[in-house]
C-alpha cells in the first residue's frame, strides 16, 4: 500500500485517487462476554456501582454490540438494571453520570 | 387368614399421600428490599420494620436475613424525597403470603418503595455468598 500522498498525487494517469487512506484500522482483540468469562452466573440488582459499567452516561443500558455481553446475559443485566432503577439506586434518566 | 380388599387398601394410601401433600407446604426463597420514608423517627423505624418481620413471621415464614442499610440517597426523588432508610429482608416462605404481604406495604403511608424478588438457585447462591461478607465486615 503506497503512502497517502502517493495516493493523493496519483501515480499514473487513470489510477484511482483516493480522498482518505485505504488503511482501516481495525480493532484486533475480540468482544468477550465478561459473565461468561468470570462465571458469574447472577447479576445483582443491589450493586449500583457495578451496573453503572453497563449503562451510558445519560443512563441508558448499553448494547450487546458494545458491551460484548452474551443474550443470555444482556436480559439479566437489563432485568437487574431495571430494578435497580425502581428503588431509586440508578437513576431513569441522567446526566453527566461519569 | 385375613383378606383385604385391594381398592380398599389403595384408597387408603392415596388418603394419606393426600394429607401429606397439604402439609407439606412449598417454602420458596425470596428477597424484599422497601424504602422508608426519611422523615420518621429511629423509634418509629424500628417499629414499622418490627410490624413487617412479625407479619411474615406470623404467616410462618423464615426469616434467612435482615439488612438495614441506613439513610441513602435516592438516584431521583420519590414523593419529593431525596432520601430514605433501604432494609432488606431475606426469607422463606410460602408463595400465597407474598400478595397480601406487598399490600400491607400498599397500606403503609410510610413506605415509598418495595421490591420482592424471587431467588433461584444462582441468586440465592450470591445472596449467601453476601450475607457472609455483610457479617465479616461488621465484626
Amino acid at each position: 500500500m503506497s503512502s497517502i500522498e502517493q495516493q493523493a498525487k496519483g501515480n499514473k494517469q487513470g489510477e484511482v485517487r483516493y480522498l482518505t487512506p485505504l488503511d482501516i484500522e481495525t480493532k484486533k482483540e475480540a468482544k468477550y462476554c465478561r459473565f461468561k468469562k468470570n462465571g458469574i452466573k447472577y447479576i445483582d440488582y443491589k450493586d449500583a456501582d457495578f451496573l453503572m459499567y453497563l449503562v451510558n452516561e445519560q443512563g441508558k443500558i448499553l448494547p450487546r454490540r458494545l458491551t460484548g455481553t452474551s443474550l443470555k446475559y444482556q436480559r439479566k443485566v437489563a432485568q437487574a438494571i431495571k430494578r435497580a432503577r425502581h428503588l431509586a439506586l440508578m437513576p431513569y434518566v441522567g446526566d453527566m453520570l461519569k | 387368614m385375613k383378606y383385604v380388599c385391594l381398592s380398599c387398601v389403595i384408597y387408603e394410601k392415596l388418603c394419606i399421600f393426600a394429607r401429606l401433600k397439604i402439609n407439606l407446604i412449598i417454602m420458596n426463597h425470596y428477597e424484599t428490599v422497601f424504602i422508608l420514608n426519611p422523615v420518621l423517627s429511629e423509634g418509629q423505624i424500628k417499629e414499622a420494620v418490627k410490624k413487617f418481620e412479625d407479619y411474615l413471621v406470623s404467616k410462618g415464614a423464615e426469616m434467612i436475613h435482615k439488612e438495614d442499610w441506613g439513610l441513602k440517597k435516592l438516584a431521583y426523588p420519590i414523593q419529593k424525597k431525596k432520601s430514605g432508610f433501604y432494609h432488606l429482608f431475606e426469607y422463606k416462605v410460602a408463595g400465597e403470603v407474598i400478595a397480601p404481604f406487598e399490600l400491607e406495604f400498599r397500606r403503609d403511608d410510610s413506605i415509598m418503595r418495595y421490591l420482592t424478588v424471587k431467588l433461584d438457585k444462582h441468586a440465592a447462591a450470591w445472596a449467601e455468598k453476601r450475607r457472609v461478607r455483610v457479617k465479616s465486615a461488621k465484626k
